[in-house]
């Protein structure tokens, strides 16, 4: 018996985790997939009715302005993020003096809760005692600057917020990249009197290929599920203006009572994610094993 | 900057005063960043520290005219969360309750999960590896339902032992990844050596991977820390009245729409919320990027 226990204790100690993996990530998407297929509505129902739920979902003005927001949101985000980042990168790889007290200043944010950035940036973005009247009492009484309230804008002063949050990171994933390449091609470049931007556009960069690929999958990831944000800086609002697929489905789940419509924006969320991360991973893994 | 006349010897390809000018402008470009960074902060800081009459007569950036901590003061104890107004302590302790344990368990599951799939490979478990790793990156929207009615059923909905329970299981994946990507660096001659002067499993865990681990730990919990103290969605869907983490309370003051907005003491209350992980990202900065950077770089 104990010998028996002994050969296989590696097994039993992994299998409570996988089998909560199994239950609580695979049989709950699951049970959410199922339950989109029905007419849940205040309660689970779960007798299938095909995709009613997913035409509903595509009918509604509400998810439509979601889904259009997490377009404008996500693309938004993910470029002007990377870019950003990856000139600061640049920027503090010129053999910076302090370039580790600037480094902790610019990733902080990182460390923070979406609620407190969405907390912070909520206050000095309102316009009534914000930036707004800030420019004003500057000597420009017609400064405007009421985004967080207009609908037609408010989406982009979370894309404002987000960037500051997640900048920082990239900029260290861009860091790190741009310390792994190789410093003998990087000599020989010099030596041969390439100048220095040269040598980023045409050696450095094309040689982070990789990194760039996991920033992008880090931010759209990001985006996807972003929730926090929205809740903290907007609630979503004006009206639904800047409602995205999270904050809808939350609403559905948990305000509404329509769990048949919170199951099937969660649903399309997760291919939304699947068709991102599965290629990633599955390369990755593949990488590895070789 | 012009590129003539360049000696070959030379690494460098501005001339001398371009050069310093260069530096000059690289350093004044660094200096607005950390500026554009700093901001929010300043701000956050300065504006929890402002009697309310001058937060509506100065400007946004001023520094208050008289110091006053009231406003910490009420946001800490009195500030009102929908009907109750005790401020922000009684979450913040709710916080603390759900964190340290939810780490402490995750954490040394992922330890042992991470030794197996790493040092004890056995037929499947590179895919039982895969499938766990899937599991940190789906949008946690698609489980929230059933959760919700799991937790229901155990009798622990709306409790902080279903806080806890929620957060080890969704942090499995990536303690896991942690300690696997950590422990396959280790040799596995180390472990068969081990087995041949007749250590079992527990007993190379024990004395040989978890004195190697300290690194690994520190990053684990910071990341488990951070993830769990300032996460939201899992607070706000699975908890009630009284057993609301920090981030759903600090959202209630925020929102409450009860008498005079006070943003000073909204300020104050973020501040407080932000204030545990922006410690120990001051303070562990090196592990909590490495593992910021874990999950998305090879590791």
């Amino acid at each position: 018996m104990s010998e028996w226990l002994e050969n296989h204790l590696p097994k039993v100690v992994l299998a409570p985790s996988f089998i909560a993996v199994l239950i609580f990530v695979y049989g709950f998407i699951g049970w959410t997939a199922w339950v989109s297929l029905t007419r849940s509505k205040l309660l689970p129902k779960y007798e299938i009715k095909g995709f009613i739920q997913y035409e509903r979902l595509f009918d509604s003005p509400r998810w439509d302005t979601a889904i259009n927001n997490l377009y404008v949101f996500g693309a938004l985000f993910i470029v002007i993020a990377m870019v950003l980042g990856l000139l600061l990168a640049i920027l503090l790889d010129q053999k910076i003096r302090a370039e580790g007290a600037i480094r902790t200043i610019y990733l902080y944010p990182m460390a923070l809760s979406m609620i407190v950035t969405g907390t912070a940036w909520k206050w000095i973005l309102n316009p009534g005692l914000g930036i707004e009247s800030m420019v004003q009492g500057w000597g420009f009484p017609n400064f405007e600057f009421d985004w967080l309230v207009n609908p037609d804008y408010a989406i982009y002063t979370i894309v404002m917020a987000a960037i500051w949050q997640s900048s920082g990171f990239v900029m260290a994933l861009f860091l790190a990249g741009l310390r792994s390449v190789d410093g003998e091609i990087i000599k020989a470049a010099q030596v041969d009197g390439i100048p220095t931007w040269r040598i980023y556009t045409a050696i450095i960069i094309p040689s982070m290929a990789p990194i760039f690929l996991s920033a992008f999958i880090v931010l759209a990831h990001l985006a996807i599920k972003s929730f926090d944000l929205v809740i903290a800086l907007t609630g979503g609002g004006p009206g639904y203006a800047t409602d995205l697929p999270a904050t809808y489905m939350y609403a559905m789940a948990f305000s509404r009572g329509d769990i048949g419509q919170a199951a099937s924006s969660a649903m399309i969320m997760m291919l939304v994610v699947f068709a991102i991360v599965v290629p990633y991973l599955y390369s990755e893994l593949r990488a590895k094993n070789d | 900057m012009t590129d003539i006349s360049m000696p070959q010897t030379q690494t460098r390809t501005q001339s001398g005063t371009g050069k310093i000018a260069l530096r000059w402008l690289l350093y004044v470009l660094l200096g607005l960043f950390a500026l554009y960074y700093l901001m929010p902060l300043f701000v956050m800081v300065t504006t929890s520290l402002k009697s309310l009459e001058e937060i509506r007569t100065g400007s946004l950036i001023s520094l208050p005219r008289e110091v006053s901590f009231d406003a910490w003061k009420t946001a800490w104890s009195g500030a009102c969360t929908g009907i109750q107004c005790e401020g922000l302590r009684p979450y913040f302790w709710n916080s603390v309750l759900i964190a340290v344990p939810a780490v402490a368990i995750s954490t040394l599951l992922g330890a042992l999960n991470g030794y197996v799939v790493a040092q004890w490979r056995f037929k499947g478990a590179n895919i039982i590896f895969s499938l766990m790793l899937f599991g940190c990156f789906i949008p946690f929207q698609v489980v929230l339902l059933p959760m919700a009615r799991l937790l229901g059923m155990m009798g622990i909905a709306g409790t902080i032992p279903g806080l806890i329970f929620v957060h080890v299981i969704y942090g499995l994946g990536f303690t896991t990844l942690f300690f696997r990507n950590y422990y396959v660096t280790i040799p596995a001659e180390l472990t068969k050596a081990a087995r041949v002067d007749g250590a079992g499993f527990l007993r190379i865990f024990w004395s040989i991977f978890l004195p190697l681990s300290l690194p690994i730990v520190v990053v684990t919990v910071i990341w488990q820390f951070t993830q769990i103290w300032n996460d939201f969605l899992f607070g706000v869907s699975f908890s009630q009245a009284g057993t609301q983490p920090v981030t759903v309370a600090l959202n209630n003051i925020v929102n409450s729409t009860t008498g005079v907005k006070e943003y000073n003491v909204d300020m104050a209350a973020a501040i407080i919320a932000g204030l545990p992980t922006l410690l120990v990202y001051v303070v562990a900065g090196k592990y909590f990027i490495r593992g910021l950077t874990a999950g998305s770089v090879k590791g």
